[in-house]
């Protein structure tokens, strides 16, 4: 699949300065400003053994159907070829390497590069080549082109509850080990049927693509950066819950049980930021969640390495595809869902709970802000680190949530695949 | 041209209306911004995508003034974000619709966010598209759809459109 020049160059590694002494509980802030550290990512995660998240298998449910995506910041295409297959491919022209599709998505026979109508199949073979033989027996390819050497770069596609998934390597073990059997169950926990799509959010991250994915992955934060839920005492950090984390180190999912809170002291005197008593909800019909999974989990945020997010908050449900935008910007696109079966009752509770999540969620615009508050913050710190001990230095699952395990297992697995 | 049933009162009487709505984010006012709506009002900011594929999903999604009270409530007490506020530009406002009584209309806006530090952006561009009544001779939103065209939303939004 790959030309052995493209393979030399994606598998150079950064200028491999000595990892701090802490291992993943010590991170130095150049991960997050060296942009020789961002390029490397590009090749060696990105297009490297692993998976992105791409779309959902129901955005191209039909023969023709197309849908434009990335792939970390390579644009990519996904197509349902006339077989029914999902097929996924780099978005730039064998010719020119212009931009082929322009569009978010569509439905067509045949893939055309504007710029000199080179034609591509729906699984990305060049087709046919403009004037290929010349006009009027002047000008024309060179003799030796043939169309059938040519196509655009594959990725191999894998899908798994609806969730559709590319990677440039064939290096990358199949999706479900690479995610783990463990995640890989919780993740079919929530995706266990048909799904309908109830919109798309576009949120833009001032801050390094890294940043957001620890915060999701940060089980220690939650009821300390985001007050919502305390402010109108509705959730405790006590309550009972725990992190999985997958042997890799870089897929992990945690869960809460709101059902068995409690008043806590250590809680309380944790908290810096005075709160008052008087406080609730107004219109407490945002919170009327039902147990729809029928194991009491309310709150479940599940990632895979490196930018694949599921969330289940109460009965609001979307999948998070983090998409870094050059070193210090990122784009996270949310696509809120909800099940073909759901009554109208139930569309109308996640759409109310869809306040809850998002660029204006209750409980996640903080995470729209605080990867900022880093990349501002840190612009002096090069060589010196973050401190990630909650809970120690290793990354296996915990039945607590107030631990930093499932960060330190990001870096166990970003280390890996950039050999640093 | 006007068309014949042009209501100048009206007309002048809505535009006031929205005036007073944007002056009151503006001047972070933001306690008094419920008491532009009815009680068992609708306030959605939607993306214009959403909105044109028929998707419901919005970023603020309200069916009650009580809704409305809880994200004052929330931006003041216990959402955490940089200091912010905005300024509104609105368009002349266009009447769409006339009912016994209500009243559709449409104005485009343009929210500019001024961070603390003087930084401006265009955060927001899109159109209001309202329904109107009388209550007790006061113009309230019984509907305000936010549909917005911007797409992105930057960092994030607490304050409301």
């Amino acid at each position: 699949m790959l030309d052995p020049a493209d393979a030399a160059q994606l598998s150079a590694r950064p200028n491999a300065r000595e990892w701090p002494e802490g291992g993943n509980a010590r991170i130095p802030y150049r991960v997050y400003m060296d942009p020789e550290i961002h390029a490397a990512e590009q090749r060696l995660i990105f297009q490297g053994p692993t998976w992105q998240y791409l779309c959902l298998a129901d955005e191209v449910p039909a023969p023709g159907d197309y849908k434009t995506t990335f792939a970390g910041e390579v644009p990519v295409i996904v197509t349902r070829s006339e077989d029914g297959e999902l097929n996924a491919f780099e978005n730039r022209c064998v010719h020119k390497g212009s931009l082929v599709c322009l569009r978010d998505s569509g439905n067509a026979k045949i893939l055309t590069c504007v710029y000199h109508n080179w034609n591509y199949g729906l699984k990305g073979e060049l087709r046919s080549v403009a004037f290929q033989r010349g006009v009027k027996g002047r000008g024309g390819m060179a003799e030796g082109f043939r169309v059938e050497d040519h196509r655009l770069r594959p990725m191999r596609v894998a899908e798994l509850a609806g969730l559709v998934f590319g990677t440039f390597s064939e290096a990358t073990p199949e999706l479900e080990s690479f995610m783990g059997p463990e995640i890989v169950a919780r993740l079919r926990r929530v995706l266990n049927r048909p799904l309908r799509i109830l919109g798309h959010h576009s949120q833009y991250l001032n801050n390094n693509w890294k940043l957001y994915v620890e915060n999701v992955k940060d089980t220690y934060h939650a009821g300390l950066l985001h007050l919502f839920f305390a402010t109108f005492k509705l959730n405790r950090l006590a309550s009972e819950g725990g992190v999985v984390i997958s042997e890799s180190g870089g897929n992990h999912a945690s869960y809460s049980r709101r059902r068995t809170i409690h008043a806590n002291a250590e809680y309380d005197q944790a908290r810096l930021r005075a709160s008052r008593n008087d406080i609730r909800l107004a219109d407490p019909s945002l919170l009327d969640s039902t147990d729809e999974f029928g194991d009491g989990i309310n709150v479940q945020i599940l990632t895979v390495f490196p930018g694949f997010v599921l969330q289940q908050v109460e009965n609001s449900i979307a999948v998070r595809q983090v998409l870094p935008k050059g070193l210090a910007e990122t784009e996270l696109n949310w696509t809120v869902l909800g099940f073909a079966d759901d009554d109208e009752a139930m569309t109308r509770r996640r759409l109310k709970q869809a306040n809850l999540i998002g660029p204006a969620g209750y409980i996640s615009m903080e995470d729209g802000a605080v990867g900022n508050f880093i990349q501002r913050a840190a612009v002096g710190a090069g060589d010196r680190t973050t401190i990630i001990e909650m809970g120690g230095y290793g990354h296996a699952s915990d039945e607590t949530r107030t631990t930093e395990a499932s960060v330190r297992g990001f870096w166990q697995a970003w280390r890996g695949f950039m050999g640093l | 041209m006007s068309p014949p049933d042009f209501d100048a009162a009206l007309q002048l009487r809505i535009a006031d209306l929205q005036a007073r709505y944007a002056d009151c984010l503006d001047r972070e006012r933001y306690e008094a911004w419920p008491e532009f709506f009815t009680a068992d009002c609708v306030y959605r900011i939607v993306s214009a995508e959403n909105h044109e594929r028929g998707l419901p999903l919005a970023v603020i999604d309200c069916d009650s003034r009580a809704m409305l009270e809880d994200r004052v409530m929330a931006l003041r007490e216990a959402n955490i974000y940089e200091a912010q506020r905005y300024r509104h530009i609105l368009s002349t406002t266009l009447v769409t619709g006339r009912e016994a009584d209500a009243v559709s209309a449409e104005t485009a806006y343009l929210v500019m966010r001024i961070m603390r530090d003087g930084a401006t952006m265009p955060f927001s561009l899109g159109r209001y598209l309202d329904r109107v009544v009388e209550e007790a001779g006061e113009l309230r939103f019984a509907r305000k759809l936010v549909v917005f065209d911007s797409r992105r939303i930057d960092t994030l939004l607490a304050i409301p459109l």
